[in-house]
């Protein structure tokens, strides 16, 4: 590969860089840094809700001007919960997760030397950067951020007169999130394209490792869904700089009634959550895939029904574009399409139980290495398991209308999509460090990370459902003008607790990332002992990725503990050891797994 | 407490830091068969505490959740629940067993060798298939009930109530001797007329509007919900009722209410939250607690989001024509 030897400036490596490695890079540090600014924006409203009539120095120090005497004000905490959803949602677990783990192992995984176009893939990161920026620019605008809740709904988001960040909070908000769709799309175009086109010799798709499989049907879903956010943006846009009337109709409010006739907020409802669904999955489907490989790796077992795996991400894939109606139930549209939805919702559970039964399956007399990474693969698989289940309560419409945007399901969709995808993306980062710095991550600092974070997660969410129950919606800034509510005072210190335990154990995590990075132990080349190909690679970064030709591959990606005698689990390993590169030509007589 | 809090911050932020700075000096990276063994134990260490933490707040915030359905309609809400629950309930307790003891009973060392299973297609039948067979259970009983809920059409002699919201308070309108609500649009708000009801419409003057909602116990009462500037949702949760209030358009729901509100505070359970709640009240010195319903906006709509409530009152039927019949209609309010 001569023609890669030209110099690289500084410039050209560190910052436009069009090495999928640099980029993945660049991608998860721009995702942490908005993590540990979302965090802190759930620890400043939780400190609210658990003390709501208490003053705080760190709320006057955070706050500014939209604070009185260390007690913030309603607005600035609806803010507060939007910009945190919309930054977990995705600037964190969308970009810092897809972004960072796609673009870091799609070529490296399926033997290619970069990204199809090296060149989109660097624009994917610097609109990514963009967008971030203009969404922070939007939390010093002087009436504050967007505040209508990360969903937005019009008129709400559409009318500064209803809420003062529905003014220019709202339209940087607006264009971040333009900028951040096209960023998506580019990257998930080019994701397609790689898997599709770039496969070495031999990596047929019925080959591939389940990461890739994920990564390649979540940038299906982007493709599919993303545009119409766009479009339901732009239309909000009309709304509220041209006075168009897609989404408002017969508004009279501040004293007078506004021109606007003809629209529909259920109209942005269904555009939004056409997308707002999908993402779902688009958030988890990577995380799933990253647990698919390391608790396989880790268990020194192949994944438990390969072909059923990929079976249930087709389908879940497939049905996520069409249950996004069990957001609606309520919205007013016509109860029949209710019905249907309840029936897709509910499908879901199938593929979902499929990957759930599949992963226990994984480790049922595995000779299982609890690295950090295989920690959080497990605790990825608890936490979707306790999350998914209240989504039987919550995609049944009938039950729904009682607990629908209760705190039932902000617990139960931070566990199912929130709690796990950082599960999986923590996994990918304990596991895939030396890959990306060429150092080993402090195991040790990774079992405190684990441990704190996962008990945290569940002190947090768990009695969360039962406040859910207890009929309290969310977004309520205080609920003590609600007598009926005053027993959930207690519950809610408790939560707070673990919230705040939870958010400053992170401290484990960024503290180990940064000073491994410089004084880590020196990787070796394959340090888990796994079979896929970025271990075939040299520690040290190479632009190319192989010195020499891309390799071949012979076999599928999880032939772990494979024997001599594949009815005896006492005989040998077939290959001497307990696992077998993809690149390792079939022995004579060996039938392919 | 909030000294109590910051020394607790400062404690956390300590330890966090001489942890670290003690930990980065061991240089392990890689799990041995110690570690296995160690992580291993604290999985199940961790299976307790979730155990632990699953039943108690099973048991104990009991108390603290809403009381049964307090509309007929509601019934059938309660009971599928109790079926979810119980179901997801179990599934829950097995599959995190399973989760966290295989983690310690397959815990890694040398002298262990993983199984080679890479398939079954008998498992993952059985595993396919039984929660479809579940699920058509669910989604069965599921949709009839909510079909049940949101039909309409058949109820005889229903009481008619628009619900009205705004920017942050509830108005209704009941629709007077005719039965039939005169129509209404945002253009017709003036003066009086805070609700924009069209009073050129002949069925619009015996309407009476009023802040506070009275139902009548055993009649199905139909709910029409206006909005006059964003998103707004009626969320009676002891009737298991809600539905959002959309600006430019009519949404419906409907139910029967099932006990009067003195049959209500006189529940068990009810008083026995009431207890809990007046405990709280009484160390605060506030005024005690006695169970109302309540009709909430649960659909983020603006600062005041969180203060939007209207009272419900459920009387007998007699008790509810006489209150009705004081209440004036609007066209003596609206000259």
């Amino acid at each position: 590969m001569s023609e890669h030897h030209h110099k690289e400036t500084f410039v050209t490596k560190y910052i436009f860089s069009q090495d999928h490695k640099m980029i993945s890079k660049q991608f998860l540090v721009t995702g942490m840094f908005m993590g540990i600014i979302a965090v802190l924006m759930s620890m400043l409203f939780r400190l609210q809700l658990a003390w709501p009539d208490t003053s705080f120095s760190i709320v006057e120090a955070f706050l500014g001007s939209h604070q009185t005497d260390g007690i913030m004000d309603p607005d600035i905490y609806l803010a507060l919960v939007t910009i945190h959803g919309t930054i977990m949602v995705f600037f964190v677990l969308t970009a810092g997760l897809s972004g960072t783990f796609s673009n870091l192992l799609i070529p490296l995984q399926i033997g290619a030397r970069d990204m199809a176009s090296g060149f989109l893939n660097m624009i994917s990161y610097w609109l990514f950067f963009l967008s971030s920026t203009v969404m922070l620019i939007s939390l010093f605008v002087e009436a504050g951020p967007a505040s209508a809740g990360w969903t937005v709904y019009p008129p709400l988001s559409a009318l500064p007169q209803a809420i003062p960040g529905s003014g220019m909070g709202m339209t940087l908000w607006l264009v971040s999130m333009a900028i951040f769709i096209a960023s998506s799309l580019i990257g998930a175009l080019n994701y397609i394209v790689t898997v599709l086109n770039l496969r070495t010799k031999g990596m047929k798709m019925t080959r591939l490792p389940l990461t890739i499989w994920a990564f390649f049907v979540t940038a299906i879903i982007g493709v599919v869904s993303f545009p119409v956010l766009l479009s339901a943006s732009l239309l909000l846009i009309f709304d509220r700089s041209f006075g168009t009337s897609f989404y408002l109709s017969d508004i009279f409010i501040s004293g007078e009634v506004l021109h606007y006739q003809g629209g529909s907020p259920v109209l942005f409802e269904h555009l939004f959550w056409f997308l707002g669904h999908p993402e779902v999955y688009i958030v988890l489907l990577p995380a799933l895939g990253i647990t698919s490989e390391i608790i396989s790796t880790n268990s020194r077992k192949p994944i438990f029904g390969y072909r059923a795996m990929i079976g249930s991400i087709l389908a879940i894939a497939f049905l996520s574009t069409i249950v996004w109606g069990h957001h609606m139930f309520i919205s007013g549209m016509n109860p029949f399409l209710g019905s249907v939805f309840t029936f897709t919702t509910l499908l879901i559970a199938i593929p979902s139980a499929v990957k759930a039964f599949n992963y226990v399956t994984t480790l049922w007399k595995g000779n299982l290495q609890l690295n950090p990474a295989m920690l959080f693969s497990i605790g990825l698989v608890s936490t979707f398991v306790t999350g998914g289940l209240t989504g039987l309560v919550l995609g049944d419409s009938a039950l729904d209308i009682a607990i629908h945007d209760t705190y039932f399901v902000v617990a139960h969709f931070h566990l199912v999509m929130g709690v796990s995808a950082i599960f999986g993306m923590y996994a990918g980062i304990y596991h895939w460090f030396p890959k990306m710095y060429g150092k080993m991550m402090n195991k040790t600092l990774g079992y405190w990370h684990f441990w704190i974070t996962i008990i945290c997660a569940y002190g947090v969410f768990w009695p969360m459902h039962f406040i859910g129950l207890a009929g309290l919606p969310r977004r309520y800034y205080t609920n003590t003008n609600f007598p009926m509510f005053n027993d959930l005072a207690d519950i809610n210190v408790v939560i707070t607790l673990f919230a705040l335990v939870g958010g400053i154990g992170q401290i484990f995590f960024i503290a180990n990332f940064f000073i491994s990075m410089y004084r880590g132990e020196k990787a070796t080349q394959n340090p888990w002992k796994s079979n896929t190909l970025e271990w075939t690679t040299p520690v040290e970064h190479i632009h190319g990725n192989w010195p020499g030709k891309l390799p071949e591959v012979h076999r599928w990606a999880y032939d772990y503990s494979k024997r001599v005698d594949a009815d005896d689990d006492d005989s040998d390993y077939l290959h001497g050891k307990d696992f077998v590169l993809q690149t390792t030509p079939l022995l004579e007589g060996e039938e392919p797994s | 407490m909030l000294a109590l809090f910051y020394i607790f911050i400062g404690v956390a932020i300590g330890v966090s830091v001489w942890q670290i700075t003690r930990i980065m000096d061991f240089r392990g990276s890689i799990a041995d068969d110690n570690d296995n063994a160690a992580q291993g134990k604290y999985a199940i260490g961790f299976l307790a505490f979730l155990y632990a933490m699953m039943i108690y707040c099973l048991i104990f915030m009991n108390v603290i959740m809403l009381p049964e359905s307090a509309s007929i309609e509601g019934e059938h809400d309660d009971n599928l629940f109790d079926i979810t629950f119980w179901l997801i309930g179990v599934v829950q307790f097995i599959m995190q067993f399973l989760i966290f003891y295989f983690t310690f009973k397959y815990r890694g060392s040398k002298d262990r060798k993983a199984k080679f299973y890479a398939d079954s297609h008998k498992l993952e039948f059985i595993w396919t298939v039984t929660p479809a067979v579940v699920l058509v259970v669910l989604i069965g009983y599921g949709l009839w009930q909510w079909n049940n809920v949101m039909d309409l059409s058949d109820s005889e002699d229903p009481v008619i109530i628009e619900v009205y919201s705004q920017q942050f308070n509830w108005k209704a309108r009941y629709a007077g001797a005719d039965n039939t609500l005169g129509t209404g649009n945002v253009n017709f708000i003036k003066g009086m007329n805070t609700m924009g009801v069209d009073m050129s419409d002949k069925n619009a003057a015996d309407d009476k509007q009023v802040t506070e909602l009275y139902l009548p116990k055993g009649r199905k009462v139909h709910f029409r919900f206006r909005s006059q500037d964003v998103l707004h949702s009626a969320y009676m949760p002891h009737f298991r009722a809600q539905m959002n209030c959309v600006p430019g358009m009519v949404t419906q729901f409907g139910f029967t209410p099932k006990y009067t509100t003195q049959e209500m505070r006189d529940l068990p359970e009810v008083i026995e939250k009431s207890i809990g709640i007046n405990k709280i009240r009484r160390a605060k010195g506030e005024e005690l607690y006695i169970f109302d319903y309540l009709l909430l906006c649960n659909k983020i709509c603006g600062a005041s989001h969180y203060n939007m409530q209207m009272k419900i009152t459920v009387v007998e039927e007699d008790e509810f024509d006489e209150w009705l019949s004081k209440q004036p209609t609007l066209s003596e309010v609206i000259k």
